[in-house]
């Protein structure tokens, strides 16, 4: 569903003299098969933004080839929007004036969704996700938690085949993180969406990926399951420890190698 | 594309009847400033019969088919060149992932009945300097035509200027120049302009097919510049060489797009 063949990317920054590029991800290979729930770890500006970009195709990778639900995503970006859905934790794809209901009508039309198809899928969305008490509410008086949500039906209203996940849970308190866990468990093993998260939350990772890829400097440092990131450091308690030494581990081992890593 | 447009405008204009104090200040604003512009042009005739050999009606000619096609044009395409507003939120990256014209969807965004102020000073100098100057039809059908090719000329312009923000995130004075200076330029008639610049704009940055050329057919005068009589035809040819221009620094732009940091 998702193919990544020795992807990279970098940008040039600085002006002049103090030009340097700056390789945000580099030589970058995996496969994500239809119907998986993967976790995307690594610390920050270690390049997973940067990742999702170019699996959504927001940006051009600078070599190697990309390929999500069949579609090149810098070429055929509208035809993959239609297959895909994109949810950032740090900002809102709704329109912020408009209430929910007008802005999954817009969606509707944007994605050319089938007006019965709709009713149905908005229906068991808001079922779901508990929306249905703001529906009539502008996106700007909602709480974050409930905005986030608007976010996730959003990007679901036209079924896509994948979910792409920036950081959903970021700044949602226990209760609306665990409703959007169990959401998108369901949604993963009853209608088989492919999903793809980064986050920070160890709990994400603990509670929904059966799979597990850390990208650090821009290259992939570990692939493999809850277990086998478990199993790199045996003596650690929690998840939380063992991605911390992942983390600590590569700024002794890599320290000095001149990377600039403050792109994400 | 179209149906998407007005989708779009009709979201925003909705949007924007939350509060309508300050769109509508603002539109009410925008056509009285461009009215004192107006108010020069009579204060300049005041003392002189001609400008540049153009009689008061001619030149509200030039100053109101150049506003109408630039109004239209900015109300319909103006915010493009805003582009780097939205790279600088990283709302454009919201933008890129819709299934729809990522250029539609820029040059829509905030879309709101501040946009209209401008059409009506427009419309107003037209409907007073039309009816004056006594034109027949076999002459005045070229006006829609040079209204129409003045908005997509005005409409490039803008695309480039928003192409070139993909690479330069500061670049909108440089568009400004092109678009509201080319706005201020053809408000006159180019013969008060020298014939470097207007070989310029011909030739280069096509402004002078936004109402010179097709406005010396139409008011049947002679080039003050001597060009051949054939260029008061061109502005069709002109317009679209222009928006292909653009169109494809448009997609360049998109592809060279970095995206902003988290």
């Amino acid at each position: 569903m998702i193919e990544v063949e020795r992807v990279g990317r970098s940008f040039t920054v600085g002006r002049r003299r103090a030009r340097r590029t700056v390789h945000a991800v580099r030589d970058l290979s995996f496969t994500v098969e239809a119907g998986e729930f993967v976790g995307y770890l690594g610390p920050n500006g270690a390049g997973k933004s940067t990742t999702i970009k170019m699996l959504t195709g927001i940006l051009a990778p600078t070599s190697g080839r990309v390929e999500v639900a069949g579609l090149d995503p810098t070429r055929r970006r509208t035809a993959l929007a239609r297959r895909i859905g994109v949810v950032f934790g740090q900002r809102t794809t709704l329109w912020w004036d408009l209430p929910l209901r007008d802005s999954f009508e817009l969606i509707r039309h944007l994605y050319k969704v089938d007006q019965s198809v709709f009713r149905s899928r908005l229906e068991e969305l808001t079922a779901l996700l508990d929306l249905s008490a703001f529906m009539g509410t502008p996106v700007r008086q909602l709480s974050l938690g409930q905005r986030m949500r608007g976010d996730v039906t959003a990007a679901l209203l036209h079924d896509p085949a994948v979910l792409v996940l920036d950081e959903p849970t970021i700044g949602l308190d226990v209760v609306s993180k665990a409703a959007m866990r169990g959401f998108l468990r369901r949604l993963n093993a009853e209608r088989g969406t492919t999903v793809l998260l980064t986050t920070h939350d160890m709990g994400d990772i603990e509670k929904l990926c059966r799979r597990v890829m850390l990208i650090d400097h821009g290259r992939l440092a570990f692939d493999g399951t809850l277990d086998d990131l478990r199993a790199t450091a045996p003596g650690e308690e929690s998840i939380e420890d063992v991605v911390a030494r992942l983390y600590t581990g590569r700024s002794t081992t890599h320290a000095g190698d001149g990377l600039d890593t403050s792109k994400d | 594309m179209v149906r998407t447009y007005l989708l779009l405008a009709w979201t925003w204009l909705r949007a924007s009847a939350q509060y309508p104090g300050p769109l509508i200040t603002m539109a009410i604003g925008s056509f009285a400033v461009n009215m004192l512009d107006v108010a020069a042009i009579w204060v300049i005739f005041e003392h002189t019969r001609s400008l540049a050999g153009f009689g008061l009606d001619e030149v509200m000619f030039f100053y109101g088919t150049s506003s109408m096609s630039f109004a239209l044009s900015d109300m319909l395409f103006g915010n493009v060149d805003r582009l780097s507003q939205h790279v600088k939120a990283g709302t454009f990256d919201t933008i890129l992932i819709r299934p729809t014209s990522a250029f539609v969807q820029i040059a829509v965004d905030r879309f709101g009945v501040h946009r209209f102020g401008r059409i009506a000073q427009a419309t107003v100098v037209l409907a007073v300097a039309l009816p004056r100057l006594d034109l027949s039809w076999d002459r005045a059908w070229m006006i829609p035509l040079m209204i129409l090719c003045g908005i997509v000329i005005f409409a490039s312009i803008f695309t480039l200027g928003g192409a070139m923000q993909f690479l330069l995130t500061d670049a909108p004075e440089v568009a400004n120049a092109f678009t509201y200076g080319g706005n201020t330029l053809t408000q006159y008639p180019l013969s008060v302009y020298g014939g470097e610049l207007v070989r310029g704009v011909t030739f280069v940055v096509p402004l002078a097919f936004v109402n010179w050329q097709p406005a010396l057919f139409v008011l049947d005068r002679q080039d003050p510049f001597g060009l051949p009589y054939w260029l008061r035809f061109a502005a069709p040819v002109a317009a679209l060489a222009l928006a292909a221009v653009a169109m494809l620094a448009w997609r360049a732009g998109i592809r060279r797009y970095r995206s902003t940091g988290s």
